[in-house]
């Protein structure tokens, strides 16, 4: 007894490395965990590894030659930092996008959606000791892949959009592989439900870890998936509405008390994975509305060969994958942007990890990075 | 509230003159810039007053001007309440930047201000860790300004990739 005692009054922290190689960082990220046995008084996330200096390459390309760069923030959003580039320039240009243009961006952006949820929710899975839900889901983002491929000829860095519009058309044949791909999918996200959803295991590793309640996520700048968990009803697409999202109908999940599991609290893990889970159905949704509305004309508007907007800044959003991406370009009415800066998702997400970490157990930080779905090259840019 | 009255609110409650700029034509977004000095009550006041409840600050930034001497520092805000947008703005001496952390307002700007401060060197006051975030330590000079010079190397890493006949050779 006494022994006990002795160790509870000198408490000794160990200073420990997780990182920047480890399985569950999913890219070049570091934290010092100070622990005192399996508990953590404190993780302080390390970032900067992959720090490519996207912003400052913007000051050296001219506005059209910055596209093929957006796609490099984020590998797994392409799609989005295409679109939200694209949508900061022609707000400057005063440039509007025509009907199918739009409606083509809304199918890539989901269809881009679709791909990265599969991965974090395989990853999330995987972190936490079921590895075959991954492999599920890889072997159906391959069909999203070779969907994307044979619309843009990229598999990860798509860069699809154009200021004005978009790089390709789509045919029929496409869009009835679209279709079928989603007849094939839909199935399986009950599938995916039934199997791994409700599984004691998983859920007890995730519910009611790692608590964010909801001033906290506002106050720390969370967004997208991680805010609606701690219940803030927020939705970029539905709230400022922007390209063809006004005309399709979609609902935003939230996070709540007990919903999926009696224990689980709005803002914990598995309500971040659970508010996913359901994302992945909505985005199905949406691309059944934009496969019957998709009107015909345009893809691109009338821009000029060389861009030069005229001297003014603008922030531009949209709701990725992650939530909102910010793209803030300044122009000084040159040739080249004057200053771009990226606002993701990762970045905000990542800074509160050192808020949440105390009395978490050094499992539970692996769970925190997989739901909070921190991407480390979007973080760094 | 749109942006003008926000900016009007804001003068008569800080009880300075604030810059306002916006274009006739309505391109880009117009924005506030209040004195360095008023920056941290600025923000203070857009988080705090009922008519404003500037809850999410969306991103904080910064823009080298070597022109003006000046380096810019951008705060684009947010209310999930009362759901408008607002682009406050402050500008600091470029040959010594300093300004008031606004991290003790919201919490987000932390690790903003951070990669201010690692990009474009400006210090803020009351910052709980004010270290470097994207570059090294002891890497030299901010990458976002606009004079910055990148050097050859780092540690005896070259910077930039030989050339392809220098590597043929090797």
């Amino acid at each position: 007894m006494t022994e006990l005692v002795r160790i509870a009054e000198n408490r000794q922290e160990l200073v420990l490395n997780m990182g920047p190689h480890h399985p569950s960082t999913h890219g070049v990220l570091r934290f010092l965990v100070h622990t005192d046995g399996e508990v953590m008084s404190r993780a302080v996330p390390e970032v900067g590894y992959l720090h490519r200096g996207l912003e400052k390459m913007a000051e050296s390309v001219n506005w059209a030659g910055y596209m093929p760069f957006t796609d490099r923030v984020n590998y797994l959003e392409a799609m989005f930092t295409n679109q939200v580039y694209a949508m900061a320039v022609e707000r400057l240009l005063g440039v509007e996008v025509p009907e199918r243009a739009e409606f083509l961006r809304v199918i890539a952006c989901e269809l881009n959606r679709l791909a990265n949820h599969f991965i974090t929710l395989g990853c999330i899975t995987m972190d936490l000791g079921a590895f075959t839900p991954f492999v599920y889901l890889l072997r159906e983002r391959e069909t999203i892949n070779d969907l994307i491929e044979s619309l843009c000829g990229n598999r990860v860095t798509h860069n699809y959009m154009r200021i004005g519009g978009v790089a390709h058309d789509v045919d029929d044949d496409w869009l009835r592989h679209l279709e079928k791909f989603l007849d094939h999918f839909e199935p399986l996200i009950e599938e995916f439900r039934a199997l791994i959803v409700g599984n004691e295991i998983l859920v007890r590793r995730m519910a009611p870890v790692a608590v964010i309640c909801a001033e906290d996520a506002v106050a720390w700048g969370l967004v997208g998936p991680n805010l609606r968990a701690s219940g803030v009803d927020w939705d970029v697409r539905r709230d400022l509405p922007y390209s063809a999202y006004p005309q399709v109908e979609f609902s935003v999940p939230l996070g709540r008390d007990g919903q999926g599991d009696a224990q689980s609290i709005a803002g914990d893990c598995y309500q971040r994975f659970l508010v996913r889970v359901e994302e992945v159905r909505q985005s199905c949704r949406i691309l059944r509305q934009c496969l019957q509305k998709l009107p015909a004309g345009d893809i691109k508007a009338k821009v000029p060969k060389l861009i030069k907007p005229p001297a003014a800044e603008c922030y531009a959003a949209v709701e990725g994958a992650r939530g909102e991406i910010g793209c803030y370009v300044v122009s000084d009415g040159g040739p080249k942007p004057y200053r771009v800066k990226w606002r993701t998702s990762s970045f905000s997400a990542m800074s509160i990890i050192e808020h949440i970490s105390p009395g978490l157990m050094i499992a539970d930080l692996v769970a925190v990075i997989a739901t909070l779905d921190v991407i480390a090259p979007e973080t760094d840019r | 509230m749109e942006a003008v009255e926000i900016k009007n609110l804001l003068q008569q409650q800080l009880g300075v003159d604030i810059e306002w700029c916006s274009d006739e034509n309505g391109v880009g977004d117009p924005f506030a810039v209040v004195p360095a000095e008023k920056w941290l009550e600025a923000c203070r006041l857009a988080r705090g007053h009922e008519q404003l409840q500037f809850d999410y600050l969306r991103a904080l930034t910064g823009t080298d001007r070597p022109e003006q001497e000046v380096i810019e520092v951008v705060a684009h805000l947010f209310s999930y309440r009362l759901r408008h947008p607002f682009v406050l703005k402050t500008r600091a001496q470029r040959t010594q930047p300093v300004l008031d952390s606004i991290s003790a307002v919201w919490p987000a700007a932390e690790w903003y201000e951070r990669e201010i401060f690692d990009l474009l060197g400006v210090d803020f006051r009351g910052h709980r860790d004010l270290r470097r975030i994207m570059m090294p330590d002891d890497w030299p000079g901010h990458p976002l300004r606009k004079d910055y010079q990148q050097p050859d190397d780092y540690h005896g890493i070259p910077t930039s990739r030989p050339r392809a006949e220098e590597q043929a050779n090797d």
